[in-house]
């Protein structure tokens, strides 16, 4: 089945899920709704899009879309060549959406990054916790509304005094 | 019989801190392993060391001075990544680069991976204990080096190509330098295949050691000549060519049993086949001109106008200043790339501004080590650095 008429069938089926299907450079580019992203990459695994190569989020501040938050996994299928993007969308009341860590396991680490890097929780995640930051980093740095130079500056760290400084006479 | 000691045995589990610091890491990785004795029964890495805002530094740089941080992601061969990178931004500006650059491109990235394999079988070799394989291989990719900083003028931050071409064309008899090194290559592939394969201290560290399913290989994302070692036969080079990659014949090289050893021998198969692509893309190369603009203001025009006539200079002035020029289309495009170590892909999304508004890297690095738990699992404390080894991590392209 190649991967037109799976699309078609996936918007067939998913009438209220798939919000819009468009192509850009010749790679069509599938939006849906959030919540429903497990299902329909489930359908979509059965089909033959057996590989996830990459999950990734973008924040929509300015970029404008349907919601302020899409995450978007890139599916390829090892049979037919074909890659499809499938991006979902999520409001910035409630960032959260299922996890696929139950279809693929590559999704724990990737799943991760996205929640470190912005703040977006993924329901059933066996250790949704931070992996490229420490854990006790306050934001979300890939946010558009986070500064390039960050919110800190050095001399808010705690400064550790180990007893050896010479005291002032 | 006498008793040494009256002591019970202790039979506590121990947890040992591996890293951040370890030779034998190769960067920063930190391992936390549960031990038994000498088995682990649990290990759980923890990355993130180099984390250096990569992708949020690239969402303030436009599309040419991003590629200057591309080098930085994976030291060992950064022109792959300057190459993908670049058919990244092509594809999302739609831009069509001259077949000769597409050669030197295919030549590059060859020439990088086999250094990249090289250093990986040098250093996995090392953490073994078998110095003179990593010697070998070392003194070879200095060589490779030599040819890199001939083209680019630098041995590794090469910044080599530009969104539209390259830098600059390869200068006269540089083929002659590269096939003596390739002669080179060919001779020092078989001195390490006939100092490791049958080896009898080699194949009992490697073989039946951190041993990957294809199944496992698929759900945990793996490519790249890991994958490759499971049995998966595909190579983005052959199933998803780019970059005139479906004119070059060479064979994709698999294994069967995804043990280290395999992972071992599909990459020295990857070296004698990127040998063949560089000789082939040397033989066939066509001529013509390395940079294409295609008027939309991202090419730099060459130097010599820019010094000497008003006109370059005005041209200059359109390109890098940061209200003109570069006015990309309102889209997105991911292009997937085989580097040594596997998939690299660059998604780049634009808003139509000078700058992209993400640009995404998938690090072949990351999902490659995040099976590592499962593998090391059950194994002694010793296989814990072949397995790191083959999984060839990158630090700089795992955290960036």
């Amino acid at each position: 089945m190649t991967a037109a008429n799976i699309l078609s069938k996936i918007k067939e089926n998913f009438p209220e899920a798939v919000l819009d299907m468009t192509e850009f450079a010749g790679e069509q580019i599938l939006h849906v709704r959030g919540p429903d992203i497990l299902t329909l990459l489930t359908k979509l695994k059965a089909d033959g899009f057996n590989f996830l190569a990459d999950l990734t989020a973008i924040d929509n501040l300015t970029l404008g879309g349907y919601e302020r938050f899409a995450v978007s996994y890139h599916l390829l299928c090892h049979q037919t060549g074909e890659r499809l993007t499938v991006k979902a969308y999520i409001p910035e009341e409630k960032p959260s959406l299922p996890s696929v860590e139950s279809l693929w396991k590559t999704a724990d680490w990737q799943e991760r990054e996205v929640f470190d890097l912005y703040g977006i929780k993924f329901e059933g995640h066996p250790n949704l916790i931070r992996i490229m930051n420490p854990d006790d980093f306050e934001g979300y740095p890939l946010r558009k509304d986070y500064p390039r130079l960050g919110r800190k500056e050095r001399s808010d760290f705690p400064v550790v005094d180990r007893g050896i400084q010479k005291k002032k006479s | 019989m006498t008793r040494v000691t009256e002591l019970p045995l202790e039979t506590d589990k121990m947890v040992l801190n591996f890293g951040p610091q370890h030779p034998s890491t190769h960067g920063t990785l930190r391992i936390i392993m549960e031990l038994d004795g000498e088995t682990v029964t649990k290990a759980t890495p923890e990355i993130g060391y180099l984390h250096s805002g990569f992708e949020k530094l690239g969402e303030d740089l436009d599309f040419n001075q991003y590629i200057t941080i591309t080098d930085r992601m994976n030291y060992l061969s950064p022109l792959c990544n300057n190459v993908a990178y670049a058919l990244a931004a092509e594809k999302l500006i739609g831009i069509e680069v001259s077949k000769r650059t597409e050669y030197i491109r295919v030549l590059m990235c060859e020439l990088s991976r086999i250094a990249d394999h090289l250093l990986n079988v040098g250093m996995l070799a090392v953490d073994l204990g078998a110095l003179t394989a990593f010697l070998y291989g070392f003194k070879l990719r200095e060589d490779i080096y030599d040819l890199f900083e001939i083209a680019t003028g630098t041995r590794l931050t090469t910044s080599y190509t530009l969104v539209g071409g390259l830098m600059r064309d390869i200068p006269d008899g540089y083929d002659k330098a590269v096939l003596k090194v390739l002669d080179e290559v060919d001779k020092v592939a078989n001195d390490i295949e006939t100092l490791l394969n049958k080896n009898r201290i080699w194949q009992d560290r490697t073989k039946k050691i951190g041993i990957i399913s294809k199944e496992d290989a698929i759900s945990y994302g793996i490519t790249g000549p890991m994958a490759r070692a499971t049995g998966i036969e595909w190579d983005i080079r052959v199933n998803e060519p780019y970059s005139s990659y479906e004119d070059f014949e060479f064979d994709v090289a698999i294994a069967l049993n995804g043990d280290v050893f395999d992972r071992y021998l599909v990459r020295m198969e990857e070296i004698r086949q990127s040998i063949k692509i560089c000789r082939q893309s040397l033989e066939k190369m066509p001529s013509g001109d390395v940079i294409v603009d295609p008027g939309l203001g991202y090419s730099l025009p060459p130097k010599d106008e820019v010094y000497n006539s008003i006109e370059g200079l005005i041209y200059h002035f359109e390109v890098t200043m940061p209200n003109r020029g570069m006015t990309p289309p309102v889209g997105e495009a991911y292009v997937p790339t085989e580097s040594p170590n596997g998939e690299l892909g660059f998604y780049i999304v634009s808003d139509g501004n000078r700058t992209p508004y993400r640009v995404r890297t998938r690090p072949p690095s990351l999902m490659n080590y995040s099976i590592f738990s499962k593998l090391i699992e059950g194994h002694m404390l010793s296989d814990a650095p072949a397995i790191i080894g083959s999984i060839n991590v990158i630090a700089g392209e795992l955290d960036r």
